[in-house]
């Protein structure tokens, strides 16, 4: 393959230390390297990034863009897509849908933006298969998914008998089976209750049959991450879930992990790095924005950031990603069930509901977001308070739950108001008064700078999800994906919003893996993107043993044992990772 | 005042999607400039002279500009889709989504008018003198939010989902309906002269539905509040006595919607 040469750019690599210098970069093989040779360098692509931004490419660790509820989201909705169309050309396929576009759209508009890696945030076991078919449909992007575990019957009984080697186990087993890459848990404990109509609302409710508390489960889940040693922590949908009040809850679950020590036993070989760029993490909190609601009831909602924000400033095992709501039409889609038949009880719109056999549930329903409405107005200024308050941008990263509080499209708006306090106050003035008035926005005088951008939209992202030892910098040995944005950092203008946002949504460039793939915003190559998956081992006669009850649990499936892997042939390119072989002894409890 | 005549050349196969005939953009162009607006055909873009002949006569603004086209366009989808100003007069059958989504300006079909006639109009006037298809005035699939303003009048029968979550405005059909007229309904007002089959204001918050003729499978959710003679709905007076219901409390527990039927 040929080489590349980003010449003469601004770069920001958080991870390097690098802060808006001026330097080359050169990808040879689609990796990062020091240098080229004279032969190299005659024949290479030369993208000429004078006075122009250079980071790495985006990395989005929290988006729901592949599986069943992503399908139903499309389903249920066509007045989403007839007038949010995508024309074919001679190398793209076309597509339509705004809030849940197409795999293909999805993908192109990801690259239009400057994304080149995007995970999938909830993988039902069941629907791995349907995950898979459809990031196999999704053009250019790296991928991958986590599954969920929160609710799962065979985790709940081991976690109850105190069996957590047993429950990692049945993880890793499950892991390497339908090809996840880590452990994502959704309001622990109260979606098996949706079962029966109803929920768990405080951390030591014990649910039914299986008895077992919020609290164990999320101790016990972060136990598995760290004794099998994935490459991500705990991915954590708190309980009680759009909620007024539910910033204590959201608190208190992040203590549970206070004081575990984040291990990651991957074999992989790590690009160079200045900063350390191993996860420090053993909670990564999904969604903040959605559980940190103030007041006790819809009539003295608020902000709740705050109290939350406080916690996570004095606390290093915490990284959060904001789901901002940036305002307009969205997709609720979740594994909440009952959060989501609470928000269908107060919109009276459509609503999807699906049981998901012996695993986990979910609920789609089409939201509209409106600055006139004051819960919109005050959801707004707390997706940025959060990013804004956490004083240490290395705990937070920036998504919008796409497509839960906005669409990923609407990312450069969201950049806009990071980094504008001007953006900030015109949206203010068009809002519900308590925009500002229950939040503390207001007051905020922080604006984010370019540095920091990159922090909370690459490099976070990857050293979060344990990626870092490939994407989200531009060390020697890391993926040649790159973004070239069209801003001279030393004549940007933050009280030009609409400039700023223009910039973002459309950067000049994006590199992947060394090759151009969109230029401003029109799509130029359509390689085809790798999906990472872990697998984990533990020990071999445990293995066995959990095995014979997950066999003999299996007549509740409804389909067959030897139905259920989902085998690699699914995954374009796919890239396993090795987790804790050879193998760690296990010492039982 | 200008007139642009297109007159069609002969059948049409593949249904042809015509968003650019609207006086708003045809206006002031030059002949030859229209004959090439192009035009979906199936996969194909074509331009617009190959299936029109077109006859430019003056120029004006679009208030002033008057599209008349001169025969059979049943297989012409889209016309005057979005039109904001001016007049078209289609002398013969009209395709699927005449007029939808205009915003104002007037148009008038001599005879039958296909599937969603003005769907999600915000103004005008859609006049259609034959029969109308489903759909008429009626939100697109899967969204609950249908036409806005303005008015449609339809002068025979119109079939199912007439006013399909209507929001505001009014739409007038001198014959029958289907099923399903003035569904999830929320504003606007629906008169149907003649009879309808069921599910008249199914789901229904708000707004006004009036039957002249037999609904032949009343909706269960609606309860009686009196008769009244001659009632005015806003502005639009009915003629004869009639039972006035509200509902849809199917839906809701405070509904909205009043739902007037002729006794008979």
């Amino acid at each position: 393959m040929a080489a590349t040469i980003i010449k003469n750019g601004y770069v920001f690599d958080p991870l390097n230390g690098i802060d808006g210098e001026i330097k080359d970069i050169f990808i040879k093989d689609g990796k990062v390297v020091a240098s080229l040779s004279g032969a190299e360098a005659r024949d290479a692509t030369v993208i000429d990034a004078t006075g122009k931004t250079v980071m790495p490419g985006g990395v989005d660790s929290h988006s729901h863009v592949a599986g069943a509820k992503v399908n139903a989201g499309r389903l249920m909705r066509p007045e989403d897509h007839y007038k949010s169309v995508r024309a074919k050309t001679d190398i793209t396929h076309s597509g339509s849908g705004y809030t849940v576009p197409s795999v293909y759209k999805q993908g192109y508009d990801y690259a239009a933006m400057g994304y080149t890696t995007v995970f999938e945030a909830a993988m039902p076991p069941l629907e791995a298969r349907h995950t898979h078919e459809e990031m196999r449909s999704t053009p250019i992007l790296d991928m991958g998914a986590y599954m969920v575990f929160g609710n799962n019957w065979f985790i709940m009984r081991y976690l109850k008998d105190g069996d957590v080697e047993k429950a990692a186990a049945y993880v890793a087993w499950m892991m390497r089976t339908h090809k996840a890459y880590g452990i994502k848990c959704v309001n622990p404990a109260g979606v098996e209750n949706w079962g029966w109509a109803k929920n768990v609302h405080g951390l030591d409710d014990h649910n039914i049959h299986f008895d077992i508390t919020p609290r164990e489960v999320i101790r016990g889940l972060a136990e598995v991450n760290e004794l099998l040693g994935l490459p991500m922590s705990l991915h954590l949908h708190t309980n009680n879930l759009g909620h007024p009040g539910n910033w204590e809850i959201t608190r208190d679950s992040l203590q549970i992990t206070s004081g575990m020590d984040p291990k990651n036993k991957t074999e992989v070989e790590w690009a160079e790095t200045k900063e350390n760029a191993r996860r420090k993490q053993c909670v990564y909190l999904a969604h903040a924005q959605f559980s940190s609601f103030g007041g006790t009831s819809w009539r003295d909602f608020g902000s709740g950031v705050k109290g939350l924000v406080d916690y996570v400033n004095g606390a290093d095992h915490v990284v959060i990603d904001n789901g901002a709501v940036p305002f307009g039409p969205a997709t609720a889609m979740t594994g909440d069930g009952p959060a989501i038949h609470d928000l269908y009880m107060l919109s009276g719109q459509k609503w999807a509901n699906c049981d998901i056999e012996l695993e986990c549930g979910s609920g789609v329903i089409p939201l509209m977001y409106l600055k006139g409405s004051p819960i919109s107005a005050v959801q707004w200024a707390m997706g940025l308070e959060l990013l804004l308050l956490i004083k240490d941008p290395w705990k937070t990263i920036m998504t919008t739950d796409h497509p839960n509080g906005g669409v990923f499209t609407q990312y450069p708006q969201v950049i806009t108001w990071l980094m504008s306090k001007k953006a900030r106050d015109d949206t203010a003035k068009e809002c519900h008064k308590w925009a500002y008035d229950r939040s503390s926005l207001g007051g905020v005088d922080r604006e984010l700078g370019l540095y920091e951008i990159a922090i909370l939209t690459r490099a976070n992202s990857a050293r979060t999800i344990g990626l870092s030892y490939r994407k989200g910098h531009l060390g020697v040995g890391a993926d040649g994906d790159v973004t070239v944005y069209d801003l001279d950092p030393t004549k940007l203008n933050v009280n030009d919003p609409a400039t700023l946002m223009q910039k973002f949504a459309r950067p000049d460039y994006t590199v992947k893996d060394g090759q151009i793939v969109a230029k401003q915003g029109q799509i130029v190559a359509v390689p085809k993107g790798r999906r990472y998956y872990c697998r984990p081992y533990l020990d071999d006669t445990l293995e066995k043993e959990m095995l014979v009850d997950v066999k003999n649990w299996f007549k509740y499936y409804t389909l067959g044992f030897s139905n259920y892997p989902v085998p690699e042939k699914y995954l374009t390119n796919p890239v396993p990772i090795q987790v804790n072989k050879p193998l760690e002894a296990v010492v039982r409890r | 005042m200008a007139e642009i005549v297109l007159l069609p050349k002969g059948k049409i196969g593949i249904n042809v999607e015509a968003e650019v005939i609207r006086p708003d953009l045809m206006a002031g162009k030059p002949k030859a400039e229209i004959e090439g607006m192009r035009v979906w055909q199936g996969p194909v873009q074509l331009p617009l002279k190959e299936f029109f002949d077109v006859d430019v006569r003056g120029a004006a603004a679009p208030e002033e500009t008057t599209i008349i086209i001169d025969g059979d366009v049943s297989r012409v989808k889209h016309i005057g889709h979005g039109m904001k100003a001016g007049k078209i007069e289609i002398r013969g059958p009209a395709g699927m989504h005449v007029g939808a989504e205009m915003a104002g300006g007037i148009i008038i079909v001599e005879k039958d008018a296909g599937a969603w006639a003005g769907m999600e109009m915000k103004g005008g006037l859609l006049q259609v003198k034959g029969n109308a298809g489903d759909h008429t005035g009626s939100a697109y699939r899967g969204s609950w939010r249908g036409m806005t303003g303005g008015q449609i009048v339809i002068e025979g029968n119109a079939r199912s989902q007439v006013g399909a979550g209507l929001a505001g405005g009014q739409i007038v059909v001198s014959g029958n309906v289907e099923n399903f007229c003035g569904m999830r309904q929320g504003g606007g007002l629906i008169v149907v002269k003649g009879d309808a089959i069921r599910g008249v204001g199914a789901e229904m918050a708000g707004g006004n539905i009036a039957v002249y003729g037999i609904i032949r499978q009343f909706s269960p959710g609606f309860v009686e509040m009196g008769r009244e003679e001659n009632p005015k709905v806003g502005d639009f007076p009915l003629e004869g006595m009639f039972v006035k219901y509200t509902g849809d409390y199917a839906i809701s527990k405070n509904p909205k919607g009043l739902l007037y039927s002729k006794e008979v």
